[in-house]
């Protein structure tokens, strides 16, 4: 086997180690192993309903991890997507409630109004770590938080609907909810507004000058700023972008799965998007297949809990293997070295 | 107005405040050894809670409340030394390795209470103990201070304890002074022959410790069973008071107190319908404006330091 082939060949081997881990955590947990793990395995693309529940749970992780992507992909460890996400929901919610549109620029007005929002917040950590070097880590967790408190006073006190039974929103206007795509299942236009929105990053990462500007950035900041790339823009565009695509998640999530906004914690996936991003390499085209594969054995889990004995939560366990073995970069390293080594001899 | 002046001047006040602040002065303490050595760990979220399930399920199964308290720091050191594990050996990014801690522990603390007690939401079936609240003879009987300052828990006393704990090893032991150096410039360190590796290893499962104790603090004390996500953030803020607090363990102190005050104050102010969920931000706000007022203060000591060699 070639060197080259080892990263592909690395996120394969961990996830076959986490899926075997899943395994014997089902093995010692339930009184039926076997049918256990085919539920696991195979349940999520029993039903055209269930691929239907695969395909709407990738949709918001493909939009997270995009965001994640692309920021990391600039050497930026902003976790702010998750926060993002939580409010610009709140703003689409509050277009779809107050505004009077038709049933085509209804959705567009709230999606673009969420994904604005999205983007201006996400700059701020952006200007403070351009500007300052202030670290968008940090700031960018305390703004989860800030989002969160902000979004969750809007809902309680100006969108909330006395007569509904718990904290959620007036009901939506039915003109800006998004249509279902195909037939039988929940999935909606937010499935081809992200994969458009994939394309284009992939497009801008890739054949820009200033995608080719945000990667040089990200291997070495100090060395494109050498080389006169402005690193302080970069970073703030890098920024807008990520924030435009994460608020654009929340919005269409909104829009897409629900008649009222309910989320009183946040939902979690700006946490996932890392979890994607990683999966995909930092590559905006992988997110889609790692987005659906985390979408998998996420259903999966939901299934196994409704069929089976073994609880659900099971899956945080592997997701949290998954992220330590992808990200260890010393992981399976020797096997390189070796590759790398035998290459060596033979070119020699 | 009148009814929050005498909220806030109430001894119940003062003494919610203490209450309030333990975990979030143990785990920033724990922020702050780990960051001292140059390596955030993002994983006390996680850890308090996988150390408040570990204490309530041993403490049931033992009848002990001590034991359960031994085994949910132990447990506290155990995640902290995973995550060391990852990113020290393996290399694993360590804000990474904290978002796999904190995924693992808040869908694991589940998983492992509905095993054990067969519910998802809280440990209400399990027996488990309660640490003991002390009475501070003498000083109890003290007008305004003795209701303030006695009859907590006795976790609370050892967070005060902790500060002066860690205010001394950081800065009259050397493996404090390792921790500095490692921190500050891990080349220099390494020169001197400062072993990099082991004394970020020991930082990390000290602020495993540390989480540990507050994460035992929530279910055994401030609490008296594991409910789902119990910890609430409290990680969070206290990874925020470090930052505010730049490091230092007087700062670190003094800016957890003011986030438990606020927190405190919180709870209070639910009585004149101030909104709740705005005041929770408040730790988080604080802590971007301290953020920036010391980012900024720090390019321009930088900007000026560039220039100087020019002038001269």
């Amino acid at each position: 086997m070639k060197a080259k082939y080892f990263e592909p060949f690395r996120t394969l081997a961990v996830i076959l180690i986490a899926l075997v881990i899943a395994f014997v955590i089902i093995s010692l947990v339930s009184d039926r192993p076997l049918e256990t793990i085919l539920i696991f395995l195979w349940e999520p693309l029993a039903t055209k309903g269930h691929i239907g529940n695969l395909i709407e749970m990738a949709i918001p992780l493909m939009f997270t991890g995009l965001s994640v992507s692309l920021l990391f992909r600039a050497n930026l460890f902003n976790l702010g997507a998750e926060g993002i996400f939580y409010f610009s929901g709140v703003v689409a919610a509050a277009i779809a409630i107050h505004a009077s549109l038709n049933g085509f620029l209804h959705p567009i007005a709230a999606i673009a109004a969420g994904s604005v929002v999205g983007a201006l917040l996400s700059a701020i950590p952006g200007i403070l770590k351009a500007k300052w070097n202030a670290n968008e880590l940090v700031t960018s967790l305390m703004f989860n938080n800030i989002l969160f408190g902000v979004g969750l006073y809007i809902l309680n006190y100006q969108l909330r609907d006395a007569k509904a039974f718990s904290s959620a929103s007036y009901k939506f206007e039915p003109t800006a909810l998004l249509s279902r795509i195909w037939p039988g299942t929940r999935v909606h236009t937010g499935l081809i507004i992200v994969l458009v929105m994939i394309v284009a990053a992939h497009v801008f990462l890739y054949k820009t000058k200033w995608g080719y500007e945000l990667r040089m950035t990200g291997a070495n900041r100090a060395f494109a700023g050498y080389s006169g790339i402005r690193t302080a823009r970069v970073i703030i565009l890098t920024h807008l972008i990520a924030g435009f695509i994460a608020g654009m998640g929340g919005s269409v999530e909104v829009l897409g799965m629900y008649t009222r906004f309910n989320w009183v914690s946040l939902p979690g996936y700006g946490l996932d998007g890392a979890l994607v991003a990683m999966l995909a390499k930092n590559n905006p085209l992988s997110v889609i297949g790692a987005a659906l594969f985390l979408s998998y054995i996420r259903n999966g889990a939901d299934l196994m809990a409704r069929l089976s004995d073994v609880p659900s939560e099971m899956i945080s366990i592997v997701q949290a293997i998954i992220i330590l073995l992808l990200s260890a970069e010393q992981f399976l390293k020797f096997w390189k070295n070796r590759m790398l080594l035998k290459e060596a001899r033979k070119h020699g | 107005m009148d009814s929050l002046w005498s909220v806030i001047w109430s001894t119940d006040f003062a003494f919610s405040i203490l209450r309030v602040t333990t975990p979030i002065l143990f785990a920033a303490l724990g922020a702050l050894i780990s960051n001292r050595a140059g390596i955030i760990n993002i994983g006390l979220e996680g850890i308090m809670l996988v150390a408040a399930l570990t204490g309530v399920v041993t403490s049931a199964y033992t009848h002990s409340a001590w034991v359960g308290l031994l085994c949910a720091v132990l447990s506290g050191v155990m995640i902290a030394g995973i995550l060391a594990f990852f990113t020290l050996q393996f290399k694993t990014h360590i804000i990474l390795g904290g978002i796999a801690i904190n995924m693992f522990a808040s869908g694991g603390t589940v998983f492992f209470l509905y095993l054990l007690s067969g519910d998802k939401g809280a440990s209400s079936s399990l027996q488990s103990k309660v640490l003991p609240n002390v009475d501070i003879p003498l000083l109890k009987d003290v007008p305004v201070l003795g209701p303030i300052l006695s009859g907590h828990n006795v976790l609370t006393y050892a967070s005060i304890a902790a500060v002066f704990a860690v205010y001394y090893m950081m800065k009259r032991t050397p493996l404090g002074l390792r921790i500095r150096s490692v921190g500050e410039n891990p080349h220099a360190a390494q020169s001197v022959g400062v072993s990099v590796v082991r004394t970020q290893y020991t930082a990390l499962l000290l602020s495993g410790l540390l989480a540990g104790l507050g994460g035992a603090y929530m279910s055994m004390g401030y609490l008296s069973l594991f409910t789902r996500d119990m910890t609430a953030g409290r990680g969070w803020i206290a990874i925020a008071a470090e930052s505010m607090g730049r490091s230092t363990t007087v700062g670190t102190t003094l800016t957890s107190f003011l986030f438990g005050a606020a927190n405190a104050l919180a709870n209070a102010l639910t009585v004149l319908k101030i909104p709740s969920e705005l005041i929770a931000t408040f730790p988080y706000v604080a802590t971007v404006i301290g953020l920036l007022v010391y980012a900024i203060g720090e390019s321009r000591k930088r900007k000026k330091a560039a220039v100087k060699p020019n002038e001269g």
